[in-house]
């Protein structure tokens, strides 16, 4: 029983994570060619999703806590920060000027990502 | 023992790290995980026996020379999701079960993330909870979730009167030196706990001039020692401080954060965390995220609880209880693997 569980959840594991990585890529692919001002992330098990965001001179970026715990997106160099997001609030920011924008969840610096400003 | 505890205390020996610590004689120890353990310093090295049996014999002799303490932690009031719609019911029961101890305690010791949100309301609820215990002293450390928007200004306001820094301190009580140390502030990217440089500096400053025989009792939020990287649980800079009490004969340190009950020895260090009086979270890396776990309503109270230590001055030891808040037979813990967050 309890050998099944784990070897479940060790399963499931790689599994979710493909499932993030099929879902990050076709977002990354379709910005090559940036059109849509607007891009969303989502908060998710503690993962940040997509962990790489491209996006055009201009794109607002949305963060949407889905987790039960509160969650910040801070910028390592200061650019922007989040109020704390509980459980479904929201955080926007705009991005006026290309440039790697890398950020992290200040209550879990484990939790990084990245906006690619283009 | 049943089944169902010996499992859990299996796997949670396999989820530590490979510390160089004898399985078997480990193995021994965690037995009493739960039910409770005295660490005795002999000849420098410490030796666990059985809780009630020891404890028995040496408080009938040492009568009013020992002293106990509590740690609770991680209560979040304000949380309200299934997990645990009600923690500041838990917390009540957590203090019920304070103040229905054989013996009263010296202190409390909240090992932080008092808060779910660091809101005045949140704090609020908890003072007026913790009135209610039989213990008035509460010495208090900060979690991730009290210094959420205001870089813990809320939190020093209320808890860190006297402190330094982010709310750092140190007191003696009976012969005993206990430091609180803050490793939730300054988090940077990357990486887990922290404690800088600043801290380090005045922890090394702090024991300067104290007998090696004083023991030592650290409580942070954090733990001090590195139990899963992924999850953030462990301390950057820990090794430097535990370096500082390299010298000391018996050095506890109390964390929190991880909501759960994990146990190590180190030389003459021994580290224990304790439960939450809110919600229970997975063993480590057996969910997708560190995330609250669900358990059945009726289990709940087995995975939340209080942690009683109990110091005999006759020993120099300290003897670290930790109870559910739900009666304490010997029924299932209900912390199996995978029952929720995945």
């Amino acid at each position: 029983m309890k050998r099944k569980s784990v070897w479940v959840a060790g399963l499931a594991m790689p599994v979710i994570m493909a499932m993030l990585l099929l879902l990050g890529s076709p977002s990354v692919a379709a910005n090559d060619q940036p059109s849509a001002a607007n891009a969303a992330v989502k908060i998710d098990n503690f993962v940040f999703g997509p962990q790489t965001l491209t996006v055009p001179v201009g794109a607002t970026v949305t963060w949407t806590n889905k987790d039960d715990i509160p969650h910040t997106a801070v910028s390592t160099d200061g650019v922007f920060k989040s109020k704390v997001m509980d459980t479904d609030e929201k955080f926007s920011y705009t991005f006026d000027k290309a440039g790697t924008y890398s950020y992290f969840c200040s209550i879990h610096p484990k939790m990084t990502g990245k906006v690619v400003v283009q | 023992m049943p089944d169902k505890k010996k499992d859990l205390i299996d796997q949670k020996l396999q989820d530590l790290n490979n510390d160089g610590v004898d399985r078997r004689g480990f193995l021994k120890c965690m037995a009493w995980a739960g039910t409770g353990l005295v660490w005795t310093m002999s000849g420098g090295i410490p030796v666990s026996r059985a809780f009630a049996k020891g404890y028995g014999k040496d408080a009938g002799k040492d009568k009013g020379a020992d002293f106990s303490f509590v740690q609770i932690s991680d209560s979040h009031i304000g949380f309200n999701k299934p997990a645990n719609p009600d923690v500041t019911a838990t917390l009540q029961t957590a203090i019920n079960k304070i103040n229905a101890l054989p013996h009263k305690p010296d202190f409390i010791i909240h090992t932080g993330d008092l808060s779910q949100l660091s809101k005045p309301s949140e704090f609020d609820t908890l003072d007026q909870a913790l009135k209610g215990a039989s213990a008035k002293q509460i010495y208090f450390v900060p979690g991730e979730h009290d210094m959420l928007s205001d870089n813990g200004e809320q939190y020093l306001q209320r808890y860190g009167k006297g402190t330094k820094g982010n709310g750092w301190y140190s007191f003696d009580h009976k012969g005993v030196h206990f430091v609180g140390l803050v490793n939730v502030a300054n988090l940077k990217a990357g990486g887990m706990g922290s404690l800088g440089h600043e801290q380090l500096e005045w922890f090394e400053d702090d024991l300067k001039g104290r007998s090696a025989s004083t023991p030592i009792v650290l409580f942070a939020h954090i733990p001090l020692w590195t139990i899963y990287p992924d999850w953030g649980w462990g301390t950057d800079d820990s090794e430097q401080a535990l370096s500082y009490v390299k010298r000391f004969g018996s050095v506890t340190v109390l964390n929190g954060h991880i909501h759960q009950i994990m146990q190590k020895v180190e030389g003459k260090v021994s580290f224990h965390t304790a439960m939450s009086t809110a919600f229970p979270q997975p063993a480590p890396g057996k969910a997708p995220s560190a995330g609250p776990m669900k358990v059945p309503a009726d289990q709940l109270q087995q995975v939340l609880g209080i942690t009683d230590v109990n110091y005999l001055v006759s020993g120099r030891s300290l003897a670290v209880v930790d109870s559910p808040l739900g009666d304490s037979g010997s029924s299932g813990s209900g912390n199996g693997d995978g029952s929720g967050g995945s």
